[in-house]
């Protein structure tokens, strides 16, 4: 008789959980029937082919439904047994996280110094080639576009959907300017900037009267036009075939080429390509450096703390005497400029683009590097940009999965998923993202962190 | 237009404010002092709200003039020329003149130099107190810092700003008694802080008129004495006038020095404490009755 209540509770709840399951395995089965059971291949006659992947979809549907099963039979009650923590608003921060903020930037910054030379050391000189550029300098490249746009949206609370059309003009401003001119890296690099914030300008004057949605509506279509501009100004941009051969930057006038006058040659060294790639490591984590550091001066300079007050209440920013329009430009106009250079740096690294590389799915992961690493906040940004542009780089070199789902699974054409995926996950984890504390830009006695609930996102 | 009295700050002369065929504010005059507290009280619905928008510049009023003045009062006689001018404002060396309906709502404060606080607070709730006190000084700092150029340099002109900038804030911290709460997010403050955090706010703008939109609001009568004790400091200091709504009648009768009453948009009462108080049209008004009918009504009430 003792026993029996809870063999019976115990028998109820796995009933539950199977319920639940089935339910789930349901859903998943809806949701990813089309997205991963059939696929269209184009088949030798060049006709598309429906392809069927039966087995990979039925282990995707098992694993989410026993996932399901797991958690409402043991996550659930272990967490409901688990005593709730009461928050704690604005705590002193304590003298340990006190050194870790303290000593993490230089660390950080140190590490990221040493990271090429650490790379070769451990992969031979053939093998780190990949990982400078497609992790080194691929990530650096967002990271500082997600620092970029947190100025605009994280900061200033302006929900910029097109960001990426920024950086195609700094892309093509370099790309056409070197062109045509035969100007240098190193000059057409403050100017790329500068056309592109006086393209954020240019559409900053007639689009920020508009608030919230509107706005990133509009900015949206303004990344839009950019890139069908792009497409079919055909004499000019060259259209989808894009623009090919554009000079590469040199150290200093000397260009990274195998002959008598390139940079191996020069400084006594055996020619390797792999001396460009670490340049073009050293300059983007240079320009990404100094957009940190032009943030972190901004934020405490008046016109910085106007971009967040803009962000908490327009209204009360009116009544205080700041020029809302003004301040929103100087925002718009900051964030444009870093994206132009990001551009040119683009161009100048790949030698080669197109519209492809600026289609509006391009302004969504950056934005979507901000939002999850929580707006405003620079260490945040930079770790979310690592896990996302850095977990899809890694995911072409999960090789061995082959060995699981067969010898035709390509991780990499599931990374969209899996992005999403990571974002729900942290969406519920971390609804303001994974650093979402406000450090305040002056104080009296000590620096209170403040929580994330008292922030508001802005309504543009 | 003949010229208004020696001490005037703030004239409203014939405001009306429409929304469609609501008439909010129908053909509303009134004056405000120098280095006094004038209250604007009525009915909820009676279009105070309105008026304070319409001074701020956060409406622009249907029809009339808004003027303020700084410096030698004999600046009024420039009023009508300045209107037929079609400017904003008039500066010269012994003062300025401005016309408030015709300026946008941050100029009115930047340059006319008046601030105003709101019904519903509007904190900056996830800074600190002390930034919300340097968001306040936006317009001195913006321009110390070279309008960032230098300042982001850490020129030594703009950290000398910055720091007289929080000596002001701390100095109204201490009037406020947050002193001990600069560090803290605005957003954590009690209810009553935070009141008297957006007075002060509003008063590190340096403004010559000061307009709160209830600030007694919710406040218990503790926290409304302070606030009378702080308006009457801020009045005394004479650098800052004060025009304020009030619903709290113990507020309004003991630090205003000028009263006007509106009801249903329209003005129907102007004069000291004392005589708006025994007012039969505004009796009526706030018991909601006819004028014929007050001493029946009143008599209902056990007045």
């Amino acid at each position: 008789m003792v026993g029996e209540a809870p063999v019976g509770a115990t028998q109820a709840a796995v009933t539950r959980a199977l319920k639940e399951a089935v339910v789930t395995g349901l859903l998943a089965a809806a949701v990813f029937l089309p997205l991963i059971a059939f696929t269209s291949e184009p088949s030798m006659q060049n006709t598309l082919q429906l392809e069927t992947h039966w087995g990979l979809f039925l282990i995707i549907v098992a694993i989410i439904a026993g996932l399901r099963f797991v958690q409402i039979l043991f996550i659930v009650p272990w967490l409901e047994r688990r005593p709730s923590k009461p928050a704690a608003p604005s705590a002193p921060v304590s003298t340990a996280r006190r050194l870790v903020v303290r000593f993490f930037a230089p660390v950080a910054i140190g590490l990221l110094a040493l990271y090429p030379p650490l790379v070769i050391v451990a992969t031979g000189w053939s093998g780190s080639l990949k990982w400078i550029d497609n992790f080194g300098i691929q990530i650096l490249i967002y990271v500082m576009l997600g620092w970029g746009l947190n100025i605009v949206v994280g900061l200033a609370g302006l929900l910029d959907l097109g960001y990426v059309a920024f950086y195609a003009v700094g892309a093509y401003s370099y790309a056409l300017l070197s062109k045509t001119f035969g100007l240098s890296f190193w000059m057409l690099l403050p100017m790329a900037g500068i056309l592109a914030s006086f393209w954020g300008i240019l559409l900053g004057f007639p689009v920020l009267r508009l608030r919230g949605d509107y706005l990133a509506i509009v900015t949206l279509a303004f990344g839009e036009i950019i890139r069908l501009i792009l497409i079919n100004w055909v004499p000019v941009t060259g259209g989808y075939a894009g623009i090919s051969g554009i000079p590469r930057p040199t150290f200093f006038g000397i260009p990274f080429t195998a002959n008598e006058d390139g940079f191996a040659a020069v400084f006594g060294l055996e020619f390797t390509p792999l001396y460009r790639t670490i340049f073009l490591y050293y300059v983007i984590l240079g320009l990404a450096l100094f957009t940190a550091f032009i943030t972190i001066r901004l934020r405490r300079m008046p016109v910085g703390r106007a971009w967040e007050a803009l962000r908490e209440d327009e209204i009360a920013c009116r009544s205080l005497g700041i020029n809302t329009t003004n301040t929103k430009l100087t925002a718009f106009a900051v964030g444009a400029m870093l994206a132009g250079f990001a551009g040119s740096f683009f161009a100048a690294r790949q030698g080669f683009i197109s519209p492809e590389s600026f289609t509006a799915i391009e302004s969504a992961s950056i934005l979507s590097i901000v939002v999850l690493g929580g707006m405003g906040s620079q260490i945040g940004v930079a770790i979310a940009a690592i896990l996302l542009v850095g977990g899809t780089e890694i995911m072409r070199e999960l090789d061995f999965l082959k060995h699981i789902f067969g010898a035709d699974f390509e991780p990499i054409r599931y990374r969209m998923l899996l992005f999403g995926l990571a974002m729900v996950l942290i969406m519920i984890w971390k609804p303001r993202g994974l650093i979402s504390t406000r450090s305040p830009t002056v104080f009296l006695e000590e620096r209170k962190a403040i929580p994330a609930d008292l922030l508001r996102e802005g309504r543009g | 237009m003949s010229a208004a009295p020696r001490d005037t700050l703030l004239r409203l002369e014939h405001i009306s404010m429409r929304f469609g065929g609501l008439v909010a504010v129908h053909d509303l005059s009134f004056e405000a002092t120098r280095g006094a507290i004038t209250a604007l009280i009525g009915p909820n619905g009676a279009g105070k709200t309105t008026v304070f928008n319409c001074i701020t510049g956060f409406y622009k009023p249907s029809e009339g003039r808004i003027a303020l003045q700084h410096g030698d009062p004999r600046l009024w006689n420039e009023l009508d020329t300045l209107t037929a001018r079609g400017q904003r404002s008039l500066h010269r060396p012994e003062g300025a003149l401005f016309l408030l309906e015709r300026m946008p709502d941050f100029l009115v404060t930047h340059k006319a130099r008046v601030t105003r606080t709101f019904q519903n607070i509007r904190l900056f709730q996830g800074m600190s107190v002390l930034e919300n006190l340097l968001v306040a000084q936006h317009n001195p700092l913006m321009l110390a810092s070279g309008f960032t150029a230098l300042g982001i340099f850490g020129s030594r002109a703009y950290v000398r700003a910055q720091r007289d900038a929080i000596d002001r804030a701390v100095h109204w911290l201490e009037k406020i008694n947050l002193a001990d709460r600069a560090d803290d997010a605005a957003g954590e403050l009690p209810y009553g802080a935070q009141r008297r955090l957006e007075v002060a706010r509003a008063m590190c703008t340096d403004p010559v008129l000061l307009c709160l939109d209830e600030p007694a609001a919710g406040l218990n009568p503790r926290e409304s004495a302070d606030l009378n004790e702080l308006l009457l400091s801020i009045r005394n200091d004479g650098a800052t006038s004060i025009l304020l709504i009030e619903h709290d009648m113990s507020v309004v009768m003991q630090i205003s020095d000028h009263i006007v009453v509106l009801d249903h948009g329209v003005k129907i009462a102007d004069g000291t404490p004392e005589q708006v108080r025994n007012d039969p049209n505004v009796i009526a008004a706030y018991l909601g009755v006819e004028e014929g009918e007050v001493a029946h009504a009143e008599a209902e009430a056990g007045l």
